[in-house]
């Protein structure tokens, strides 16, 4: 708490009502309490500890106001303690969040403009729909590339954010599938009813995880060989061990479900059609680490994920699967949700953590690590859904029966989502080690003459049709000097607009640098012109260029967005995609 | 605030809701004057509950059990009916105070500008001595200096009972040791502060003034009755860097360069830190050096002796003749960044704080440190039904003083002069933002403007005293002051506030 | 606290007593627990670049112009922020520290005014950076200067988005929080809310964001209406230790003057009273010495 300095802008009533509304939904009181006229309640302490409130806050605010409005930004000041040029760095930090009066009160449709959307003729859409007068904002991938060209509303006056295609039931190709681990009861289950998830095989995991206690619990994991799914393959048992030895009375859990990475749509799907089962794993990487709180943080496109997610919670909660005393033991766990608002870099787990905690999502460096300074500093298991949900089958079954797919140094099986120029794009699931060639036929094989294949997303790289024995796990993928990343399969044929797609993938760099440090903010930017420079023509001396930010980015950027910005460009102008 | 940062708790105890008390954890807007009050009840209320510090108590000081009798009348009820401040409250930073590892009491002069104030200080000093939060690192009493070398001045002796170093002008052998060295003899007996001096002129006892450096004729309280004593002496010389209101009334005016950029020396801050101002520029026009201007008058008042010593030269004689700053050469104040006095000799580091002597198991073969009894009066001015309001006094941020110096700068965020208001009283006057008033007290009147202002409570005003050429807001002030520590309530004058008629 | 447990020492000052080891291109550095990698370059006498980076202020690491090499380390790491440990090996001219430092230097000049930026013509030099290779058509800041007081300007072209500015208005000193870092990527700037004007903002006129700018973004009116008028010559500036003449805090001041007058205040950033930092009084509140009116 400071000495605010307010400009007269006041908010509406309304503005004021969803702010306060938001932050009793935190759990929190207003930080300024005028008790009397000459007792005033404040101070750091009490502004630091509600910080976490601002997001919320602002995203209350926009949903009433359509935007960040200045008398909002005051009231937030007033009742959460945060200095307006904070609120307003924070806000503007975001995608989703518009900084200046629109002049109108329409809901606006987020058109994805990213790979699959992109070549399933995203631009046409948004010339119709503009030319229907409706507030149209280019998007990048909003994680739906299976129903690609993808649309996400974002409500105002009040009314809720929605995915129209959310309407349709998900198809899930594999269902009913008997090999299936992680997709067993997706499109079977009533995703809203803890009975049927518990009659399919749910919370069996978390009461033998409270039957065999935390080393138990943390050996089994260690012993199946999991590693995280979201991109940097990191040894799960061995995250969980560091937050348990972690000195500190007070450990988080943090679900990353701040799903976007661009063609990656698996946890999307993992939120909405089986939430029950993020929410058990959660609990059980709490009794593990010995965490007493978990906080998921999901995109904040994914409206229907975060409404399931929080059905999930609640019902838990009535039934005894959260809260204090869980399942009748004397374990005690919570679980609350968070929404991002827009912005590819909290994905990052430190990214993800600032912005949990109120501010810019800007990156970390490390170490420290997590383990150690997570969120609120604090020792912190952080990990996303898939990657969590992978437990409970390691739990019921052993960890010698989750060997039995996979390879020794990628255990178990893996989600891939299929995308672009493929039969039946979708969510599949498949062990590790299957070659790339099975994976797409999975998925029913290509349209058209196939030319390339992005794997593991924009901060992936692309593939040649040669490729197609490459072994999906991560020793296979970087043997290849390519990476699993998220379990991002887009495939395009040669009909292909390379030039538009690379391009975009640089323009998708450029606009989710967070810009904190210098050859990330730069370099991007650099590469971004560069590519629209050479467009049609050879590289010649300006591929040394490209070399040399590449080197720079990777070695000397903060975080992994940097270290990964040039991959896929790169890998485009060596299969002669572009630049040929 | 780096302490707040790193887990520090604040309670600001204030009529106002100033910028620091924003930081606050909590803040206790007590009623004006009520500082005694609030004191006695965080005593009573530690005592009641068992939470002083009985093993200090009895080891480092005396008088706890007369002081204690002195508490039984201010229970947590009766202090907030003295105060305005809940009970609650009161009960709350009482416990914070008396339980914290460590903690301390800062103030300035919201407590030493009253007709009350050394009362004020000896309240706070026996909350220190009744937790043991004195005398130790991190713990103490902070009394914060409003100005950059106002404990210098009393360090090196301007004070009228003081010689350099704290030493007393009736000791034979302090004085003594200084006569040796001045080749003369030095009055016996003390002296008399500013306000018995005003008083003196007012007797006719006093007919001359030798001013340096200071602004009575803007800065004392009830200045029209200053003016009048100023303008009455048969001789008034003003030594300053400007020509001040009191320049324009004196006889002879001795142009004097700014200490700080224009001279060689040495100042020292709040914390008791000694360190070296240095001459930048030159100074202008017939502008001379302080020390050359009295070199020259010693001089001609037939005192040879005096010679012509450089900065440094006063500074080794005042090093010789001071023991607190004995140690203190300008090679190590350079080097060391300033040293906090006493540094009696040159291996001492310096003392960051006083009174540890408190904690030693023979408390330094001194006597314990004396409670001191003190009730609660009010200010000496009540509100009345012909002045109503309460008006306080102090400063703004961008502001100094009378403005002599800050008033040069173009500061953006100046408001000007403004006496602030609840919105409450604003609106039950029929006056807005703005408007211009006619402020009276019983000592005078003037005109300004309102500001309308929530962090003020609802019958207190507040001005700030920077702008004396646009309002002379010290026309109002109560000069009532305390005998022990010579302050004006400067804190505390009933006034009327009207709407001007529009003709 | 009793008696017998109560000294006059400052517990949390109490001497460090463990010290690490680390060699720095081949040859062993002992320095203090606590103190960082750029703290053992400066002891053993290597000159490292840095923009964002000051002794007073808490390291946010984001120029990585400070990078070195640790061996075991897969990219290159800030010394700033990087604390010394015990073993570690560290390359402080490598190819690749070269490279980043270059790439970080050439990055900025490619898209920032760094003219008036202390030492970066020299690095640049040393690290070989040519901002000229991106070409004319490179994205660059073009931002107007704001000049909405008398004290000073604040021109963004010049903005290397070190967060100093921040900082310093911030948690690292003056808790005022007028400014932050707004919007994202290359298009951040620092800002305050909604871009109001300065007196419009929380802003105290401190000036501390002025005392950290490495690259004369944010300046003091005095300096930039002389480097307008072509008379801002740093070479003939005589620098003065002093006290302010204000409040009782003792805040040190440095007297930049130029032609026998203070063209502008800064305070040293080492000094144990405020390290650095000021209040608009002494920062701005000088000008009394050489008041455009005579002083008589």
């Amino acid at each position: 708490m400071t000495d605010l300095h307010l400009t007269a802008d006041r908010a509406t009533d309304a503005e004021a009502a969803a702010i306060d509304a938001a932050i009793v939904e935190c759990g929190l009181e207003p930080v300024i309490i005028d008790e009397t006229d000459r007792l005033v309640r404040g101070g750091l302490h009490r502004a630091n500890n509600a910080r976490h409130g601002l997001l919320p806050a602002l995203h209350a605010l926009h949903n009433v106001s359509g935007w960040i409005s200045h008398g909002g930004i005051n009231y937030i000041a007033q009742t959460l303690g945060v200095p307006p040029a904070e609120s307003f760095g924070v806000a503007s930090f975001y995608e989703m969040f518009r900084m200046e009066d629109p002049g109108h009160t329409d809901d606006v449709v987020h058109v994805c403009v990213d790979g699959a959307c992109q070549i399933a003729g995203a631009d046409g859409v948004i010339v119709s729909l503009e030319a229907s007068g409706t507030t149209v904002h280019r998007s990048p991938c909003l994680g739906q590339c299976e129903r690609a060209p993808a649309q996400f509303v974002q409500g105002n006056q009040g009314r809720p954010d929605f995915v129209a295609a959310d309407r349709e039931p998900t198809v899930i190709p594999q269902q009913g599938d008997p090999t299936l681990r992680l997709l067993k009861r997706m499109g079977v289950t009533d995703p809203e009813s803890l009975d049927d998830y518990v009659a399919y095989g749910g919370y069996s995991a978390l009461a033998k995880a409270f039957s065999m206690g935390a080393e138990a619990v943390l050996d089994e994991v260690d012993s199946a060989g999991l590693k995280g799914r979201g991109g940097a393959a990191f040894p799960t048992a061995f995250k969980w061990r560091g937050v348990r030895g972690a000195d500190g009375d007070k450990k988080w859990i943090v679900v990353n479900a701040d799903e976007s990475e661009p063609g990656t749509f698996k946890d999307r799907h993992l939120m909405e059609l089986d939430p029950f089962s993020i929410v058990e794993a959660a609990t059980i990487a709490g009794f593990a680490t010995g965490a007493q709180k978990g906080f998921i943080y999901v995109r904040g496109e994914y409206p229907l994920a975060t409404k399931r997610l929080q059905n999930a919670i609640d019902v838990a909660r009535e039934r005894g699967f959260l809260g204090d005393g869980i399942a009748g033991s004397s374990i005690g766990f919570e679980l609350e949700i968070r929404r991002g608002a827009g912005a590819y870099i909290c994905g990052e787990e430190t990214a993800l953590f600032e912005s949990l905690e109120g501010f810019r999502g800007e990156p970390r460096q490390k170490p420290p690590f997590p383990t150690t300074h997570g969120l609120f500093k604090q020792p912190t298991a952080i990990n996303n859904p898939e990657t969590l949900v992978n437990v409970l089958g390691i739990l019921n079954d052993g960890s010698e029966a989750y060997k039995q797919l996979g390879t020794p140094d990628s255990t178990g099986t893996r989600l891939f989502c299929l995308s672009g120029h493929v039969a039946n794009p979708g969510l599949y699931e498949g062990p590790h080690g299957m070659t790339l060639g099975e994976a797409i036929e999975m998925a029913g094989g290509p349209t058209g003459e196939l030319r390339a294949v992005l794997l593991g997303g924009a901060a992936g790289s692309f593939v040649g049709i040669d490729q197609m024995d490459l072994p999906l796990s991560f020793e296979g993928t970087r043997a290849a000097g390519a990476s699993l990343g998220s379990g991002v399969v887009k495939l395009f044929n040669t009909e292909t607009d390379f030039q538009a797609v690379v391009t975009r993938i640089a323009e998708f760099f450029r606009n989710e640098s967070c810009g904190q440090c210098v050859p990330c903010r730069v370099g991007v930017v650099r590469q971004h012109e560069l590519i629209i420079r050479t467009a049609g023509r050879s590289m010649n001396g300006e591929r040394s260029l490209l070399d040399d930010m590449d080197a720079a980015m990777k070695d000397a950027s903060i975080c992994g967005l940097g270290h990964t910005a040039s991959t896929a460009v790169r890998s485009a102008i060596d299969l002669g995609l572009i630049g040929a | 605030m780096q302490g707040l940062q790193n887990g520090a708790s604040m309670y600001a105890v204030d009529p106002r809701r100033t910028s620091s008390a924003k930081f606050a954890d909590l803040w206790l807007g007590l009623e004006l004057g009520s500082d005694v009050a609030l004191a006695n009840t965080v005593a009573n209320y530690i005592v009641s509950n068992d939470l002083h510090n009985k093993e200090f108590i009895a080891h480092s000081t005396t008088g706890f059990d007369a002081y204690v009798e002195s508490l039984s009348e201010y229970t947590l009820e009766h202090g907030e009916a003295l105060t305005g401040v809940p009970a609650a409250a009161i009960a709350e930073m009482a416990t914070a105070y008396a339980t914290a590892e460590k903690a301390q009491i800062l103030w300035t002069l919201g407590i030493t500008e009253h007709h009350n104030a050394v009362d004020n200080v000896l309240s706070l000093c026996n909350l220190a001595l009744l937790t043991g939060h004195v005398g130790r690192w991190g713990s103490g009493l902070v009394p914060l200096r409003g100005q950059n070398n106002v404990q210098g001045g009393g360090d090196m002796g301007a004070l009228p009972n003081k010689l350099p170093g704290f030493q007393n002008i009736t000791d034979p052998e302090h004085r003594g040791k200084f006569e040796k060295v001045y080749g003369k003899e030095i009055p016996a007996e003390d002296g008399i502060h500013l306000t018995l001096m005003f008083e003196a002129m007012e007797r006719g006892e006093i007919t001359a003034a030798y001013v340096i450096g200071e602004n009575p004729a803007d800065s004392e309280a009830d200045i029209a009755h200053a003016r009048k004593l100023l303008k009455g002496l048969d001789l008034l010389v003003v030594q300053d860097i400007f020509l001040t209101r009191t320049a324009e009334l004196a006889d002879v005016v001795l142009p004097a360069s700014v200490g700080w950029a224009e001279c060689d020396g040495t100042v020292t801050s709040s914390e008791r830190r000694v360190q070296r101002v240095r001459a930048a520029v030159p100074p202008p026009g017939l502008a001379r050096h302080d020390q050359d201007i009295l070199r020259d008058l010693a001089h001609l008042l037939d005192y040879p002796e005096w010679g012509d010593p450089t900065p440094e030269d006063l500074w080794e004689e005042l090093r010789s003749l001071s023991p607190l700053h004995g140690g203190m050469t300008y090679d190590r104040l350079e080097a060391e960044g300033g040293l906090q006095w006493p540094c009696p000799d040159l291996d001492h580091p310096g003392s960051p704080f006083l009174h540890g002597w408190l904690w030693e198991p023979d408390l330094g073969g001194r006597a314990g440190a004396p409670f001191s009894p003190v009730v609660a009066q009010g200010p000496k001015e009540q509100r009345t039904e012909e002045f109503p309001l309460w008006m306080t006094t102090g400063r703004s941020l961008d502001s100094y003083n009378t403005g002599v110096q800050s008033g040069q700068m173009n500061s953006p965020i100046r408001y000007g002069n403004a006496l602030d208001m609840n919105p409450a009283d604003a609106a039950q006057l029929n006056l807005v933002d703005g408007e211009t008033v006619k402020v009276s007290s019983p000592r005078g009147s003037v005109e300004m403007p309102i500001r309308v202002q929530p962090d003020i409570p609802v019958g207190l005003t507040f001005t700030t005293f920077h702008f004396p050429e646009l309002v002379d807001i010290n026309q109002l002030t109560n000069d009532a002051w305390d005998k022990r520590s010579g302050t004006a309530e400067f804190k505390a004058a009933s006034i009327r506030v009207e709407k001007l008629v529009t003709a | 606290m009793t008696i017998a447990e109560t000294t006059t020492e400052n517990p949390d000052e109490t001497p460090i007593e463990t010290s690490v080891t680390l060699t720095i291109n081949g040859s062993p550095v002992t320095v203090d627990q606590g103190q960082t990698v750029l703290d053992a370059c400066t002891s053993a006498g290597i000159d490292t670049p840095t923009l964002c980076y000051a002794e007073n202020l808490t390291p946010v690491n984001a120029c990585r112009v400070c990078v070195v090499e640790q061996e075991g380390s897969r990219t290159l790491v800030p010394s700033c922020s990087r604390k010394a440990e015990d073993g570690m090996e560290i390359q402080t001219d490598s190819p690749r520290v070269r490279h980043s430092r270059k790439m970080v230097l050439e990055f900025l000049g490619s898209g920032v005014d760094m003219s008036q930026a202390y030492q970066v013509h020299r690095w640049m030099d040393e690290y070989g950076a040519d901002p000229g290779r991106y070409g004319p058509e490179a994205a660059r800041i073009r931002e107007d200067v704001k000049v909405q007081d008398d004290l000073y300007i604040r021109d963004y072209d010049k903005c290397i988005l070190c967060y100093k500015c921040v900082e310093a208005c911030g948690d690292d000193a003056q808790m005022t929080f007028a400014i932050s870092a707004s919007g994202r990527g290359f298009d951040a700037r620092i800002s305050t809310e909604f871009d109001v004007t300065l007196p419009d903002s929380a802003c105290v006129y401190c000036g501390n964001c002025v005392g950290v700018c490495p690259t004369g973004a944010i300046q003091f009116k005095t300096e930039f209406d002389m480097r307008q008028a072509d008379n801002w010559k740093p070479e003939e500036q005589t620098v003065t230790q002093t006290v302010c003449s204000y409040c009782g805090v003792g805040c040190n001041l440095e007297l930049h003057v130029q032609d026998e007058k203070i063209v502008k205040v800064t305070s040293p950033a080492d000094h144990s009273v405020t390290h650095g930092h000021l209040c608009i009084k002494g920062r701005f509140g000088w000008t009394y010495v050489q008041p455009t009116i005579e002083r008589r």
